[in-house]
């Protein structure tokens, strides 16, 4: 393979700026991909629109009827399916670049699974639903993060000691959400049971607004402190000596994957895959090092509306939901992972 | 004194590795760190770069205690090349040197021409031109080790530490690494380098630091500092010390198996 792909610099009186043209166009070229995979969702289902239509209600020129379908049907969905992606794909490429670890990713140390403990309580122990069940993930998947990074925190805290941490810990809550299912109502445990698999079916504008205000928020400063994560990248060493302060721009950076990942769990529910998959995705295509937190947010988005499309298109009248999809996508994909690192590692 | 520590206590957890320790750098210096394994003197050079916190006392950087200073201002003063840097997977040599510049970029100054200068010097300086677009984790030892050194030289700093910056390297190579801390030296810029060579460390520094045990023992120009008694004490090693033909600076001599054996 040829070397990284060069850079470009762009000087304009004081502003200078470091851009990498490939990673930039495949970062534009994910985005057309989610949006036109976007399109095509909000075109089909039980009553499927020609694409004209659908442009004419998004620019507010359709009729009646289409609008309903395409604003208050499809719309949320689609939003929901592209944000929620953004983020789990923005969120993951933050975790696998702290941990230094391919598997260190909000889905695998044990935060979205924290994020699950939480809404299962508000579901079936204090017999809360909507807005009351994301408040519930919020506060689990802060609560586990915290947690996690408290219990590997010796002389600062070291990614591979966080990974196993948050490994350990995903097994504790995942026996704990099983019992809590166990002991539900039928009715209440299938709810439950269905949340867990993940799923962007019948949301509304009020999930859009929660992973949205999330991603408006948090997706801005894990940029803003990208440099910060490519320079923790090459250790904490070498983090210091180049004046990063490394405890800061580590909680900042943490704490908005965090959010993230928070944010899109309480929205759709526990989606698995995209997080881990998305941003070593990215970084094959963009082939430029550094975290490349926007690709793998271009990215994740990709994924999932590509999910999403799948999961209403596999099984034909059925609307499965998206989470079954990543996570047979994810099995395959962890499979080659680990078959891969063998090969290479010899 | 640009760089000083006062009543440094330096530990690793519990184990503490050295205590009351006072050392002052001498400006423009080449200073050189000897001493036997685990002496403490890469510890030392650490909390000098402010990358150990000293679990008492403190590190001065120009009037200040260096852990008052923003982080960025300290890396634009000092910089330093650690004995075994994480070697980060596909990144390939001139965007790592370019990471040099980190220090002096900000959100839009992120690219400036003294940025592209400066890598391009070090690049030179540290003869890793050829390897700019190789892939680090793929280079040997001995290039990796220059291209770290052109790191941080690319962060321009007056002052630099470097932990055994000749370790993986051949004869040539080491030599090669000392010239241009010599040179970097006569520019003007402080050195302080732990070698483990003392034959190296009498040729090229103009001040010597031997530790043993996480104390000071001896600080001064090799000629005055460097001798049998000193060595013996300090490596438990009887050798002679001689003057080497090609620099006039001390040569030390270990003395052989068989006089070791009679001395023993």
């Amino acid at each position: 393979m040829k070397a990284g792909s060069k850079v470009r610099a762009v000087r304009y009186g004081p502003v200078s700026l470091r851009l990498h043209p490939r990673a930039l166009a495949v970062g534009a070229a994910l985005l057309l991909v989610a949006l036109a995979v976007a399109l095509v969702n909000l075109t089909s289902g039980d009553f499927p629109l020609p694409a004209s239509d659908v442009l004419r209600s998004l620019v507010g020129q359709g009729d009646a009827g289409t609008d309903f379908i395409v604003l208050e049907l499809r719309l949320p969905r689609v939003l929901l399916t592209l944000l929620v992606g953004a983020a789990l794909g923005a969120g993951g490429a933050v975790f696998q670049s702290l941990t230094r670890n391919p598997l260190g990713s909000p889905d695998f140390v044990g935060i979205t699974v924290g994020a699950a403990t939480g809404a299962l309580v508000v579901m079936l122990i204090l017999g809360g639903g909507g807005v009351q069940v994301a408040t519930g993930a919020v506060i689990g998947c802060v609560a586990t993060s915290v947690g996690i990074y408290l219990l590997a925190f010796r002389r600062g805290a070291q990614p591979f000691r966080l990974v196993l941490m948050g490994v350990g810990v995903s097994a504790l809550l995942e026996a704990f959400n099983s019992y809590l299912i166990y002991r539900g109502r039928l009715d209440e445990a299938m709810a439950a049971q269905v949340w867990q698999i993940g799923s962007v079916n019948g949301r509304t504008w009020t999930e859009v607004t929660i992973v949205g205000v999330a991603v408006a928020v948090l997706l801005p400063i894990a940029l803003y402190y990208g440099r910060q994560l490519t320079m923790l990248s090459l250790g904490d060493e070498m983090a210091v000596l180049h004046g990063v302060p490394v405890e800061r721009s580590r909680i900042v950076l943490a704490l908005a994957a965090v959010g993230l990942a928070a944010g899109a769990t309480a929205a759709a529910g526990p989606i698995a895959f995209v997080a881990l998959a998305a941003p070593p995705l990215a970084a094959r295509l963009t082939r430029s090092p550094g975290a490349g937190i926007l690709p793998a947010a271009m990215m994740g988005a990709a994924l999932l509306t590509a999910g999403d499309w799948a999961a209403q298109h596999t099984l034909p009248g059925d609307d499965i939901p998206v989470g079954i999809i990543t996570a047979a996508l994810g099995g395959v994909y962890l499979t080659w992972l680990l078959i891969h690192e063998r090969r290479t590692r010899g | 004194m640009r760089l000083r520590a006062s009543d440094l206590t330096l530990a690793y957890d519990r184990r503490v590795v050295a205590s009351n320790l006072d050392v002052s750098i001498t400006d423009g210096s080449f200073t050189v760190i000897v001493g036997p394994n685990a002496c403490g003197k890469s510890t030392l050079l650490k909390a000098l770069a402010r990358v150990l916190t000293p679990q008492s006392g403190a590190v001065h950087l120009d009037g200040r205690a260096i852990s008052s200073y923003p982080s960025k201002e300290v890396a634009r003063r000092l910089g330093m090349l650690p004995q075994s840097p994480v070697v980060p997977g596909g990144i390939v040599v001139e965007e790592l040197v370019a990471r040099g510049r980190f220090a002096h970029q900000r959100l839009l100054r992120q690219w400036s021409p003294e940025d592209e200068a400066a890598v391009a010097d070090a690049m030179r300086l540290t003869g890793t031109e050829a390897l700019a677009d190789r892939f680090v984790d793929e280079l040997s030892g001995g290039q990796r080790q220059r291209v770290w050194l052109a790191v941080a030289l690319a962060q321009q700093t007056s002052i630099l530490l470097l932990d055994e910056p000749t370790t993986f390297l051949d004869l040539s190579h080491q030599f090669e690494v000392l010239d241009l801390c010599a040179d970097l030296h006569e520019q003007g810029r402080t050195i302080v380098a732990v070698l483990h060579d003392l034959n190296h460390a009498c040729r090229y520094a103009t001040e010597l630091i031997v530790m043993r045990d996480g104390a000071v023992l001896a600080q001064g120009p090799p000629a005055e500092v460097m001798t049998a008694e000193l060595v013996e004490r300090v490596f438990a090693m009887p050798c002679r010390v001689m003057t080497d033909p090609e620099t006039e600076t001390p040569m030390i001599v270990p003395a052989s198996r068989a006089r070791r054996r009679a001395l023993a």
